[in-house]
């Protein structure tokens, strides 16, 4: 077990590190170029060649790519003279657009991502399995039918329209939530629950759907084998049997996406949301930085995204082995 | 079959598929014995669908949509008005460009209002609009596919070291966060192709970029779907006979592999369409895709959320076209899989 976790680690380093290099190489040498943006229209060659300096992109990029990592470990001073400023360790870089320590921003956000992934996510989870699971049962019957149409609806509805719907009628129309916004659950736990029932509510409709859909196929598939008959044969009541024995069998699949989707969602996937109700999260910042064209947030955003993938990826292979006993982890 | 740990939902179904392949077949021989009709398991797929009432429903609706898409000149010239002709005397400059009566201005010579602050005209610009979307879909949808057929075609037969090499690629394409790396890529990639002596950017130079990006983060998942398929297909009897006859890798691959899998590369194709109209309107919507003046459902929505209040008309027609297009597709895309897969549903 513990050389497993090892290897897995391993293996989810080197992912990280071929994806840093990749994104790396990518925004920094593609030419898109940075110091013309941040030189504007009236510009000349040798003012380009000032801002290449101070941005440390006159040196390989190679040598950029050492040093960034380098930065990381270890922290490093970003240009020089009486512009220099230090960045230390783990630097991710200065934002081109506004100088600011670009760990610290991200950081910063990270509390309102935190706030809309596990908000939505128990919910999307419990209930989306729950509907899929009631579907499966009753087969064929109105909450089948309910909890398919809803969950091709889920599939179907774009969040930036679902979100506009929403706030037209809950905010706008009937008056009955303030405008959603993100409040620190540490400063006013009541106007943090308020204000991110919307987005939670669009996010929840958007990825509910997953969950109905391969609770229910993975359930009707486990209550068609032979143990399933036989544990209702001897005599366990109908709810125990779906519960420990379907339920029990249909849940590795479950768990394997809902890894995927909340590291996705921590690590600033929920883009569409946070841009659509204004929620200041990773994902708006990526958003953002992609707009100013600032490189070292995009790549920063880029990178802590990647992490997160891969970091619940390996927590899901390593959950496996506790809910399901057939796993061996060779 | 060697399952990886981490198999998704789609894994998961490629197994169902596969057995439902083999049924279509042996249905056939059945059939056959009877002496009533021979069917190719394609046309009784196709039966199945036609009997299906959503499938032919959901098929009517996306038909309608892509004769729009197709026909959006002619219906624009029918109804008189261009994507970026604006209609000054439709709106009020008094009462901030809003249109001029009510339900966002729709009437006989506007079919479904006009956009408060251009004047535009809805109906065509939405008509164009589902022109781009659905081609960038399309041509996406086929690209990914491709790729994604030849990768895992190769990775499930030759194994060893290129399925190795391979499966590395395909995890790490998977790792990707996926729409914030096209969000990220699309204004670089764009750039790299456009740096042309106006410095511009063509309409069909970015169109380019967001197909080659939404392709390039989708075939990985056609990848993995087809090499689990060849992963089992390959142990199959009539796959040692032809390599006992003396087949070469090309004729192993597309003679005889590829001719099994058309209804799980048929499947992923179906519901890549729908994802790729998704995520291209989600790119315009962040202002990232489509830039106006150019007609796009997604900066429509874009738009809209500036107007949304005084003029709801203006927020509900592009989303509930776009709703309708990508939930036609989908159901259709289910239809097929179930067409495809007696099975499934009826167990």
């Amino acid at each position: 077990m513990t050389r497993y976790l090892i290897r897995r680690l391993l293996s989810a380093f080197t992912v990280i590190a071929v994806v840093s290099l990749v994104t790396f190489l990518i925004f920094f040498a593609l030419p898109s170029d940075p110091a013309v943006l941040a030189c504007g229209k009236a510009c000349t060659p040798d003012r380009i060649a000032a801002i290449h300096h101070s941005l440390g992109l006159d040196k390989n990029i190679f040598v950029q790519y050492a040093d960034y990592v380098t930065g990381f470990f270890a922290g490093r001073t970003i240009g020089d003279g009486a512009n220099a400023i230090h960045c230390a360790a783990p630097c991710l870089g200065i934002s081109f657009h506004d100088d600011s320590n670009v760990w610290d921003t991200i950081w910063g956000r990270f509390p309102a991502d935190l706030s809309l992934a596990l908000g939505a996510a128990v919910v999307f989870m419990v209930v989306g399995v729950a509907l899929g699971l009631a579907a499966a049962v009753r087969k064929g019957k109105l909450v089948d039918k309910f909890a398919v149409g809803l969950a091709l609806f889920g599939i179907s509805t774009p969040i930036y329209f679902s979100a506009l719907v929403l706030q037209f009628f809950f905010v706008d129309k009937w008056q009955w939530l303030p405008a959603p916004n993100y409040t620190p659950i540490t400063q006013d736990p009541a106007g943090w629950f308020q204000g991110l029932i919307l987005p939670w509510a669009a996010l929840v409709l958007g990825s509910m759907a997953y969950y109905t859909r391969l609770t229910r196929s993975t359930a009707l598939d486990v209550m068609g084998e032979d143990y399933v008959r036989t544990a209702r044969a001897k005599g366990l009541s109908r709810g125990k049997v779906i519960l420990k024995h379907t339920l029990r069998s249909a849940i590795t699949p479950i768990v394997t996406i809902f890894g995927m989707d909340f590291g996705a969602l921590i690590g600033g996937s929920a883009i569409i949301t946070e841009t659509a109700f204004g929620i200041p999260g990773i994902g708006q910042l990526a958003v953002q930085s992609v707009l100013n064209v600032d490189l070292p947030v995009i790549m920063a955003t880029s990178l802590f995204a990647a992490t997160a993938v891969v970091l619940a990826n390996v927590l899901v292979d390593v959950v496996y082995g506790i809910i399901d006993p057939r796993v061996r982890y060779a | 079959m060697t399952q990886q740990p981490h198999s998704t939902g789609t894994t998961g179904d490629s197994t169902v598929l596969e057995a439902e392949v083999t049924t279509a077949t042996a249905d056939t021989e059945t059939t056959a014995a009877k002496e009533i009709v021979g069917r190719s398991p394609a046309r009784m797929a196709f039966l199945r669908l036609r009997r299906d009432r959503a499938s032919v429903v959901a098929l009517t609706v996306a038909l309608l949509f892509v004769l729009a898409a197709v026909l959006s000149p002619v219906l624009s010239g029918i109804e008189g008005w261009g994507p970026a002709t604006p209609d000054l005397h439709g709106i009020d400059p008094d009462k901030g460009n809003f249109p001029i009566g009510a339900f966002g201005g729709i009437s006989g010579s506007h079919w479904l209002g006009i956009e408060p602050g251009t004047g535009y005209d809805v109906f065509s610009r939405l008509v164009y609009g589902l022109r781009t979307s659905l081609m960038v879909a399309l041509i996406a949808a086929l690209l990914s596919t491709l790729l994604g057929v030849v990768v895992g075609l190769a990775s499930g037969y030759f194994g060893g070291k290129v399925d190795a090499a391979l499966n590395w690629v395909m995890n790490i394409m998977l790792a990707f966060p996926q729409l914030l790396f096209i969000i990220a890529l699309t204004p670089v990639l764009t750039s790299a192709f456009s740096t042309n002596a106006h410095g511009g950017t063509s309409e069909t130079l970015q169109l380019g970029s967001i197909i080659v990006i939404i392709a390039l983060f989708a075939w990985a998942y056609t990848a993995r779907l087809v090499r689990g398929q060849v992963l089992s297909l390959r142990e199959r009897e009539f796959v040692d006979a032809a390599r006992i006859m003396g087949a070469g890798w090309k004729h192993m691959l597309f003679k005889q592999l590829l001719p099994n899998l058309w209804a799980p590369i048929l499947i992923s194709f179906a519901l890549a369409v729908p994802t790729n109209i998704a995520t291209e309107a989600a790119l315009s919507y962040l202002g990232v895709g489509v830039v106006p003046p150019n007609p796009d459902l997604g900066s429509m929505l874009d738009a809209a959320t500036q107007y949304y209040l005084y003029d709801p008309t203006y927020m509900v027609v592009p989303g509930v076209a776009l709703l309708l297009v990508v939930l036609s597709l989908n159901l259709l895309g289910d239809g097929v899989r179930d067409a495809l897969d007696p099975r499934a549903n009826r167990a």
